[in-house]
């Protein structure tokens, strides 16, 4: 004969954010930043197609860390929701804070009614006119809000990295700088191991770039990412132009288009 | 009223769905008053709106060009001398309108989030054909407004990433989608353009060339519809007109249509039909 156990509100709630805290800290780690003219996301995530890092709208982005399915299920449900507001209303009328308040309610929601709480942590960052006005909202597997000042680390090193951006951070640092700083405290190991050296494929890396009108959400890779990275390299900054080549115009890689034109159908 | 963002509630279980990447089919589920077609005209009644009139678009060598005049007419007024008909759908394709304005806009508006929603959820470009098949079933839900006189018929022109030229794509008030091959023109004035650029434009045409054969399409279109409005000197309205090849879409400035236009207008003093 079984009996049911009486369980107390604070230990059942206990017990889910342990489960929660769990599944995030398995996972690799995305550092948000800001920089003199944006936004800059980095995340230590060496698939090309399961992003942790996308456009919401103009000038919103989402980062994630933890399961992608959950994840990836507050994003759809994010750009929908910019979406239809920005096409009820204007699309100025579309912010950060209105999407970060409606994540927090769905968090909570799932977090204190449903069985199982989502292990996610997500990041919604609007970049403003001046590095003032930009926003970093972190929210976190129970609808918890904050907003934070200039840098968010999440994930399994999360800690650790924000003790270092909290010593090494500034602001008007340029981007060149941000993503190298950002690079850096992703590739340590908190427990004093060798550090991991992060090259260019084992990253996504994407900014909101304040100085472009209209979608400011760019991806870099490729060489224009490597460039950005390299202390050697006097590239700081991302080029004010699209890139050359034609396509989806939310990626800038510096590479050069084809010199060789595609071959056109005879027929 | 079904928005789900009062402010405070969390997101409602239809953000949530997973499946569809398009824009026009969440709304239709979850708020199918926003759509233009979302609504009903009493069977019988016709009213008096807005029309906007002639679109031309024509290939170019390594591109596709599309014009329109900026008059919009209500019966036998001009309900306005600037309104804008050809839109950007997104980097690489423009829309241009002809019917009803109020609801042409609309369907564009529309046309322009479903892009933009595609590619921020799918995370890639629509191909040119899909696109075109989409305007198509926006224009198809439009049939029952069409049949009581609120015709939306846009013309839709692309740049192929693939073929590496440009496409044009007309339709009919039931959603028919054509493609048209070199040049095809809609609305009022459609059949004096098309005259006019069947006889100027030329294949191997450059850009430069292919922007003024637009213009003057345009220009012979005003000269015989009266709902098309011809260049405004002394206003300064000149056609809205966009280029879109490799490199993207882009409006041509003022400056640059003012050139164009003088032009076209000093070279027809004298020679009204702009015979060579």
């Amino acid at each position: 004969m079984t009996m049911p156990f009486y369980v107390s509100p604070e230990q059942l709630m206990k017990d889910r954010a342990d489960f929660a805290r769990k599944g995030i800290a398995r996972g690799r780690s995305v550092v948000v930043l800001g920089y003199d003219r944006g936004i800059a996301f980095v995340a230590d995530n060496p698939s090309r197609a399961l992003h942790k890092v996308s456009e919401i709208y103009d000038r919103i982005a989402f980062a994630a860390v933890g399961k992608y399915n959950e994840f990836e299920n507050l994003r759809v449900a994010g750009v929908r929701y910019a979406d239809l507001r920005g096409y009820s209303y204007d699309r100025r009328d579309v912010t950060a804070r209105g999407l970060a308040n409606a994540y927090a309610q769905t968090l909570g929601t799932v977090f204190t009614q449903e069985s199982k709480p989502y292990e996610v942590e997500i990041v919604v960052a609007e970049v403003g006119d001046t590095p003032d006005e930009d926003q970093i909202y972190r929210l976190t597997y129970d609808g918890s809000v904050a907003d934070e000042q200039g840098f968010i680390a999440m994930g399994g090193t999360g800690e650790h990295i924000t003790t270092g951006l909290k010593e090494r951070w500034r602001p008007a640092l340029n981007l060149g700088g941000a993503l190298a700083l950002a690079v850096e405290l992703l590739g340590q190991d908190p427990s004093g191991g060798p550090s991991r050296n992060l090259t260019v494929t084992q990253l996504e890396v994407a900014v909101l770039d304040r100085a472009r009108p209209g979608r400011t959400f760019r991806r870099l890779a490729g060489p224009l990412l490597d460039a950005l990275l390299s202390s050697e390299d006097p590239t700081i900054d991302v080029p004010d132009d699209e890139d050359v080549s034609p396509g989806h115009h939310d990626t800038l890689t510096g590479e050069a288009p084809d010199t060789e034109a595609p071959a056109q159908d005879p027929s | 009223m079904s928005l789900g963002f009062g402010g405070a509630g969390r997101l409602p279980a239809a953000f949530m769905t997973a499946g569809s990447s398009s824009f026009t089919e969440f709304i239709s589920a979850h708020s199918p008053e926003l759509l233009p077609s979302g609504r009903a005209l009493p069977v019988g009644a016709t009213i008096e709106a807005p029309h906007g009139t002639t679109i031309v678009s024509l290939t170019y060598d390594g591109g596709v060009v599309m014009a329109g005049d900026r008059r919009a007419t209500m019966g036998n007024l001009i309900a306005n001398r600037d309104m804008d008909k050809v839109f950007r759908a997104d980097e690489y394709s423009a829309v241009g309108i002809a019917g009803t304005a109020g609801l042409a806009i609309e369907v564009v508006k529309l046309f322009q989030v479903e892009l933009e929603h595609y590619e921020k959820i799918e995370g890639t470009l629509l191909s040119v054909e899909g696109k075109a098949n989409r305007l198509a079933s926006m224009i198809r839900a439009n049939l029952a407004m069409a049949m009581q006189g609120l015709a939306v018929v846009p013309l839709f022109a692309g740049f192929d990433l693939n073929a590496m030229s440009g496409r044009i794509f007309s339709y009919d008030v039931t959603g028919g989608c054509y493609e048209e091959h070199d040049h095809h023109s809609v609305g009022s004035g459609s059949l004096f353009a098309r005259g006019a650029m069947k006889k100027l434009w030329r294949p191997g045409v450059d850009s430069a060339g292919a922007i003024r054969v637009a213009v003057e399409a345009l220009y012979d279109a005003a000269d015989d519809d009266s709902a098309t409005g011809g260049p405004d000197l002394g206003r300064r309205i000149w056609p809205t007109l966009a280029v879109v090849d490799v490199g993207g879409l882009r409006f041509l400035g003022d400056d640059e249509l003012a050139a164009v236009v003088e032009q076209i207008v000093a070279d027809r003093r004298g020679n009204p039909g702009g015979a060579r």
